[in-house]
């Protein structure tokens, strides 16, 4: 087996098939991991006592005869925002530094059950917040198709890891395109499922009524089985929907049967996604994406979602409101970092906080103490759910005209470092074609479509209406198994 | 002459309710574990854990709210309420805030004897906060195990108009809440917690004055000692013709005063919003006839049915005042003493051997009430003195044996059968005929003869027979 470029699924089929150990496949992808990770950056810490244990685990359960799970070897890598029970989690953030949990988040346990190995930690912009994973306190992660720019964030070292081949399928979390953004930038696949359908607990939260956890995989279908395991009510997070899970690997396939497997759906293009402003190659990629589509039997049809021109100013109301409450608890007194010299309770708070936390956390807790503080709360955040309201009127509109959505998922290809974190606002705008699924809690996926004349890989997003994570499996799949940009290869450098 | 000052107090109770777990979480509610035992990640705050709510706590404050009288919302949310405290894990403390589960109400007293209806603003429900513990030389400790024990709080109107009314105010919520069986309403304990605001204004004037925010108060005399206080101290700064500062000030009980907190640590601005982690808490039409369902008969309903049923204000009070003292007493009636004679025997003799009424409740109280009855039964039919059956109950108590076995095994019944009596008093009579010659015009007599009549039978005789047969011998 090549590691390189080995679909998580294919993995699986050769270790439920006994072809390979889970630990063969977990050697493959450490030694991979040893040999490239420098270069790149995507880790910050590699689990490989943990990661062992895990495959032999697999492959002893594999030889008692029983079934080693749907995920069986499934080599995978885990965004540092996701809780393991004794394993360092942080963020990314120094605020955390040290923090073991004693606790196992829903997802992770889940996947483990199912037979996934998680192999490590990977790197993301410090509390999920940022767009290009520079907002690492550890470190950046660069983009594997070009390593002078980023991967896009926050999930970017989930995104390059599996790009890479450092994992073949990943965690990440997506509060305003944090799945999707870099998984376009990487030239990987992205899922953003249902608000509710993949539980919170365990997953350190930014914005809590934002924030979902979901998936990344080479492919369409890797990406659905990650996501059919890890998804289902959790009797610890009430936010979680308590209907059935679908069969999102089966619609992936779906996808992929005959001639026409999208005869009798309906695309919709949303005129406001399609604005100036727009690199002329992405926009250029996603329109031959749509006529491909088409071809596959679909049917192209206008929507209009009048309220995207809100969404930029009711997301940032919004999450940084519910980030300066959720950053609160880090103060120095249970866990984590705390200031060595502190001579009263605020200099413990004022010092610990000020030295723990970067730039950007500082920025949104500061922007949502604003927003939250007494007197004002009509004006801002009261206002901004009654913007979100219109916002998801907007895609269930929309839903009654077509099945699907289909936009870019960013408006640029990945940036270089240092082009954008001087500029706060013009990094907030990298969200712009995210942030509504996020607003409204319906899935949307991002797959490739493309690569920029430099290299660099463009990406397409697919929004289902609630519940709806099969019909943008089906499409994805579909479109994947009509196009060769998935089976690209990043380039190698050790 | 000095303005005649009337006071204005509203309170605001915090009550924990006696669930088995957390109100978000599963570790134990238990009082006086070992610290930071009884807790679990969500209590502790730490990352990525979330709440979910316990619905037995949703059940005790819906039952409290219906006790009292409060209209409940069928549907309502959650707020985070922010500030910065040690004992506050997440930094935040999960709360109600424009949207309590109870609204309006009133909580019913009797203040000497005269019945009061303190009217509520609302009752919601949020988590309790862990304990700073400081040690001496600048070191702190906290323990989280008080961290996410459940709340009521009991916020009431500006209606309480003397110290005296607050504690008895205080102590009819605890009454409630311990008649509905969801908190223990320990104020020793923290378990019962309560802050007053208390403000004075000219008597006849519609104004409310500049009130101040009292805390600390762990007893029912720290309540009443603490506002007496703060009333004096007002009305001397007005009378002066100074002005309250609406601040905070802390009871300290040791010196009798109440102080002002630092003004930083009042400066709050507590940056509520939704609680994102909480879908709204819906508490549908089904649940509230079954919970309204499970309600018991409440202090003044008992009040006014055992008053109904011929019992002194006096009497019906003491035993309204504990729900175990009333259901003692309604099982002594049940097994057949009369209610005036249960509730002598019950406020003379049982509460008198008992440091907390609440033990009328045990199972292995000395006395149980059907023994009561037996005991209140022998001594209606005669068969016990008064005096001798204080003896008995005495034994009764101390020995954990029936009435009737005591009565039995030291020969105390009062054997003079009518025919034996008969005669004894006919020995007394025929040994007092000056006496009995002079009883036509002096009735006052009957004493004397009762009396020796007690001495010929070594006070066994019933004395409503011997009254009887010694009007029929001297008539």
């Amino acid at each position: 087996m090549d590691a390189r470029g080995a679909s998580l699924v294919s993995i699986v089929d050769g270790v439920r098939a006994g072809a390979v150990s889970a630990r063969e496949v977990t050697e493959q992808f450490l030694d991979r991991v040893a040999r490239l990770d420098r270069a790149l950056g995507c880790y910050l810490k590699v689990d490989d006592v943990g990661a062992r244990r895990r495959a032999d685990a697999v492959d002893a359960t594999r030889k008692a005869g029983r079934d080693p799970g749907p995920l069986a070897g499934a080599p995978i890598g885990i965004k540092d925002i996701f809780c393991m029970r004794g394993v360092e989690t942080t963020c990314a953030s120094k605020i955390l530094r040290g923090f073991v949990p004693p606790y196992e988040s829903t997802v992770t346990a889940r996947l483990e059950a199912a037979g996934a190995v998680a192999l490590g930690k990977l790197n993301m912009d410090e509390f999920a917040m940022g767009s290009s994973t520079e907002n690492s306190s550890v470190k950046p992660t660069r983009n594997p198709w070009s390593t002078a720019h980023v991967p896009g964030g926050s999930s970017g070292g989930s995104a390059a890891a599996v790009a890479a081949s450092l994992c073949a399928g990943a965690t990440g979390t997506d509060t305003g395109g944090s799945i999707r953004q870099p998984a376009a930038l990487c030239g990987v696949v992205g899922m953003k499922p249902t608000y509710g359908r993949v539980s919170r607990y365990g997953v350190i939260a930014f914005a809590s009524s934002l924030d979902h956890p979901g998936p990344f995989g080479r492919t369409v279908e890797d990406a659905a089985a990650l996501l059919e395991v890890m998804s289902g009510v959790d009797p610890l997070d009430a936010t979680s929907i308590p209907a059935a899970v679908g069969a999102y690997r089966r619609a992936a396939r779906a996808g992929r049967e005959g001639p026409t497997p999208l005869a009798g759906v309906r695309l919709g293009v949303p005129t406001e996604y399609f604005q100036p402003g727009m690199d002329a190659e992405i926009e250029a990629a996603v329109r031959a994406a749509l006529d491909e589509l088409a071809r596959a039997g679909a049917k192209i049809v206008p929507v209009s979602l009048p309220h995207t021109k809100y969404a930029i100013a009711t997301y940032y109301l919004i999450c940084t409101a519910e980030a300066s409450s959720n950053l609160a608890r880090y103060d120095g007194v249970r866990y984590g970092l705390r200031t060595a010299e502190a001579r009263s309770l605020e200099e413990l708070y004022t010092k610990t906080r000020g030295e723990g936390f970067g730039a950007e956390p500082k920025r949104r807790i500061m922007l949502g103490a604003y927003v939250l503080r007494a007197g004002y709360y009509e004006a801002y955040y009261g206002k901004a759910l009654r913007a979100r309201r219109k916002i998801a009127d907007d895609f269930s509109a929309a839903f009654t005209a077509c099945d699907a959505i289909v936009t870019p998922t960013s408006p640029v290809p990945a940036f270089k470092f240092g082009e954008r974190i001087g500029d706060p606002l013009q990094m907030y705008l990298a969200d712009i074609l995210t942030v509504a699924p996020n607003l409204a809690g319906v899935p949307a996926l991002s797959q490739p479509c493309g690569f920029t004349k430099s290299g660099l890989p463009i990406g397409l997003q697919i929004i289902g209406p609630a519940l709806g994570e099969e019909i943008c499996f089906r499409v994805g799949g579909a479109y994947e198994s009509r196009t060769d940009w998935h089976t690209r290869l990043a380039p190698e450098v050790a | 002459m000095a303005t005649d000052w009337e006071t204005v107090i509203g309170l605001e109770v915090h009550v924990q309710l006696a669930t088995r777990s957390k109100i978000f979480s599963w570790s134990s509610t238990a009082f006086g574990a070992e610290p930071n035992s009884a807790t679990d990640p969500v209590c502790l705050g730490m990352p990525g854990t979330l709440p979910v709510l316990n619905r037995s706590a949703v059940e005790s404050a819906v039952r409290l709210g219906m006790a009292a009288g409060c209209t409940i919302r069928a549907r309502c949310r959650f707020a985070r309420k922010h500030y910065f405290y040690p004992d506050l894990p997440k930094g935040f403390q999960i709360s109600q805030f424009d949207e309590p589960i109870c609204e309006g109400g009133a909580i019913k007293f009797r203040l000497k004897g005269e019945p009061r209806a303190i009217r509520l603003t609302r009752i919601h429900m949020e988590e309790d906060a862990g304990k700073n513990l400081h040690a001496a030389a600048g070191v702190s400790f906290v323990d989280y195990n008080r961290a996410g024990v459940p709340l009521c709080e009991i916020v009431s109107e500006p209606d309480v108009r003397s110290a005296e009314e607050a504690a008895e105010y205080v102590r009819a919520v605890r009454t409630l809440v311990r008649y509905l069986g969801i908190g223990d309403g320990n104020m020793e304990e923290g378990s019962l917690r309560c802050d007053a605001n208390v403000s004075l204004r000219p008597r006849g004037s519609e104004k409310y004055g500049t009130k101040t925010e009292i805390k600390n108060m762990n007893s029912f005399k720290n309540v009443r000692d603490a506002i007496e206080h703060e009333v004096k101290r007002q009305a001397t700064l007005l009378d002066r013709g100074e002005r309250i500062i609406q601040e905070t000030r802390l009871w300290d009980a040791s010196r009798g005063v109440t102080q002002a907190m630092r003004s930083k640590e009042q400066a709050h601005d507590y940056r509520y919003f939704p609680e994102p982690d909480l879908p709204p808490l819906v508490v549908t039409e089904l649940e509230q006839v079954a919970l309204r369902a499970s309600l018991p008969e409440l202090p003044e309903d008992r009040f006014a049915r055992y008053t109904r049923e011929g019992l002194s204000p006096q009497d019906a009070g003491v035993l309204v005042a504990d729900r175990e003292t009333a259901a003692y007493f309604d099982a002594t009636v049940a097994a057949g003493a009369p209610a005036k004679r249960a509730a002598n025997w019950l406020i003379n003799e049982l509460l008198a051997r008992v440091d907390d009424p609440r033990k009328l409740g045990e199972a292995d109280r000395p006395v149980p009430p059907t023994a009561l009855a037996e005991l209140v039964q022998l001594v209606e039919d005669g068969t016990l003195s008064g005096k001798l059956g204080k003896d008995v109950f005495a034994k009764m108590w101390a020995e954990r044996r029936a009435a009737k076995e005591i009565v039995a095994a030291e020969g105390l019944a009062q054997a003079f059968d009518s025919g034996a009596l008969e005669e004894a008093c006919q020995r007394v009579v025929a040994a007092h005929p000056d006496e009995a010659g002079r009883f036509k015009t002096n009735p006052k007599l009957m004493g004397f003869f009762v009396g020796a009549v007690m001495k010929e039978t070594g006070g066994k005789g019933n004395p409503k027979a011997v009254n009887e047969i010694l009007r029929r011998l001297l008539g």
